[in-house]
């Protein structure tokens, strides 16, 4: 399939649009609920942290450090990008397999439009700007972390802050960045690959997104795991 | 003019064509007629390339496809327009979107000149004033209209309709039979249609082949097809109690 995405390529001012189309579609329609979760999970990691730190030892800047981790480590990167496997994968599967369904696939091919780089390489190249979702996703996590940690009362925003910078690796945000371009290279081709490739009617168009979500979720899970070892230990 | 010279499609142990050879005229409306499960869609996916035929080969005018490279069968594809049996409009376009693609992909026309094009080819349908309009706002004839539209507008040599009457009222696939055989005869191209309808055979069937489980039974013309003697035709013509009655009075008469 990856051969024939990036093989004939389709007209260079339709591409153009079909690429910006893609860019609204995905990126710049999935800001509202990445936002949104962001920010409260974000919260919450912090009031997490705040309520588990019993000890007077331990100090109230670990909040801040703690929610900084979570955040750039592993919630924004990963635990976002199995959220968009189930907006944006779907989304891509339904869409796809939906054009299969109704014969607009063969529709192009008959036209002699390689369907696979009309369709699926917009989307790549749309999804190599979600490491920008994931940065807006850090910066609203740790916002609405000192939101929660400051206005809840659990710490000081000297505190907070300073434990944002406590210990601070700038190699883990190449590592988020880093795993986060694999995911979204995951995101645009699995649930493609799903909706492209589906045969029957309507109902199988439900079933490819479901199991669309499932593959690429497990993908995005096992790549995670394989690039941590890989970078982190 | 397409030949189609003793092509044959498997799939898996079940051999679905089993040995076509025939010439599909240009200037006219070539049927391709027979049962369900005849190979009917599946010789229209070999004649398209959409399908691979394991044997046999088939020539648009004096080319194979199956010796043509991926850009030579692209550059033909140019050259094909295609009615689907559910029209197969983009969804996410507008009428007019829809109908300018094929001038998008493969002309370099300005704006302007696709414009009049596509509102020519939308008159030539017999539609006005949906150009703005989504295919889900418009009626299946409708979407069928601007299909044929879209099949015609980068002016192509060989027009392909799978099942083109299916879903519509009797009057509706009249009006769409006539549209392609007019089309046929004003371009001068070669068409193909796949089709079960017998009103269609009526209509505009110039040259007419009969597939039966994947063989080619009999060929002829609208009228030869009411006074052959082959028993797979009749069995097929007279199928319908329409059909039944009208044989029954000639014979009276």
């Amino acid at each position: 399939m990856l051969k024939k995405v990036f093989g004939s390529f389709t007209k260079r001012s339709v591409l153009r649009e079909l690429i910006f189309k893609e860019i609204d579609d995905l990126i710049i329609g999935s800001l509202g609920i990445v936002v949104f979760i962001s920010f409260f999970v974000g919260g919450v990691i912090a009031i997490q942290t705040a309520l588990n730190l019993e000890n007077p030892i331990l100090p109230k800047s670990l909040i801040g450090f703690a929610t900084r981790q979570s955040i750039i480590l592993e919630f924004a990167p990963t635990f976002m990008s199995i959220i968009m496997a189930g907006k944006v994968g779907s989304f891509i599967t339904s869409s796809i397999g939906s054009m299969r369904v109704t014969e607009q696939i063969d529709a192009l091919e008959v036209m002699g439009i390689n369907s696979l780089n009309y369709l699926v390489f917009p989307k790549i190249v749309a999804l190599m700007l979600y490491p920008l979702v994931i940065a807006l996703s850090m910066f609203l996590g740790i916002l609405g972390g000192w939101v929660a940690a400051v206005y809840g009362g659990f710490s000081s925003s000297t505190a907070f802050t300073s434990g944002l910078q406590e210990d601070f690796t700038s190699f883990h945000l190449v590592y988020a960045f880093l795993k986060t371009f694999v995911f979204a290279f995951i995101l645009a081709t699995v649930p493609s690959w799903q909706g492209y490739y589906m045969k029957g009617g309507a109902l199988e168009v439900g079933k490819a997104s479901t199991k669309s979500f499932v593959w690429t979720s497990v993908l995005i899970i096992l790549s995670n795991f394989i690039i941590t070892q890989l970078l982190l230990s | 003019m397409i030949k189609v010279d003793n092509v044959k499609k498997r799939f898996g142990d079940e051999e679905i064509l089993k040995g076509i050879t025939t010439v599909f005229e240009k200037g006219k409306t070539n049927l391709i007629i027979g049962q369900s499960g005849s190979g009917k869609s599946v010789l229209l996916k070999c004649l398209l390339g959409l399908f691979k035929p394991e044997e046999g080969k088939i020539y648009y005018e004096e080319n194979a496809i199956q010796d043509m490279d991926e850009d030579e069968q692209r550059e033909l594809r140019e050259e094909i327009g295609m009615l689907f049996q559910g029209g197969a409009l983009f969804d996410s376009m507008t009428i007019e979107e829809n109908v300018m693609f094929p001038l998008r992909m493969f002309t370099k026309q300005r704006k302007s000149e696709m414009l009049d094009r596509v509102n020519d080819v939308l008159n030539r349908v017999n539609l006005e004033n949906v150009n703005k309009k989504y295919p889900a706002e418009i009626s299946g004839g409708m979407q069928k209209r601007v299909s044929i539209a879209r099949a015609i507008v980068n002016k192509p040599k060989y027009l392909f309709c799978d099942e083109p009457n299916s879903g519509l009222d009797p009057k509706t696939a009249t009006v769409i039979d006539n549209l392609i055989q007019e089309i046929t005869h004003e371009n001068n191209i070669t068409t193909v249609v796949v089709t079960h309808d017998m009103n269609s055979v009526m209509e505009i069937g110039e040259s007419i082949v009969f597939l039966k489980n994947g063989l080619l039974v009999w060929q002829g013309t609208q009228e030869d097809i009411f006074s052959t003697d082959n028993k797979d035709v009749t069995d097929f013509v007279y199928s319908s109690d329409l059909f039944k009655k009208i044989r029954h009075i000639q014979q009276r008469d």
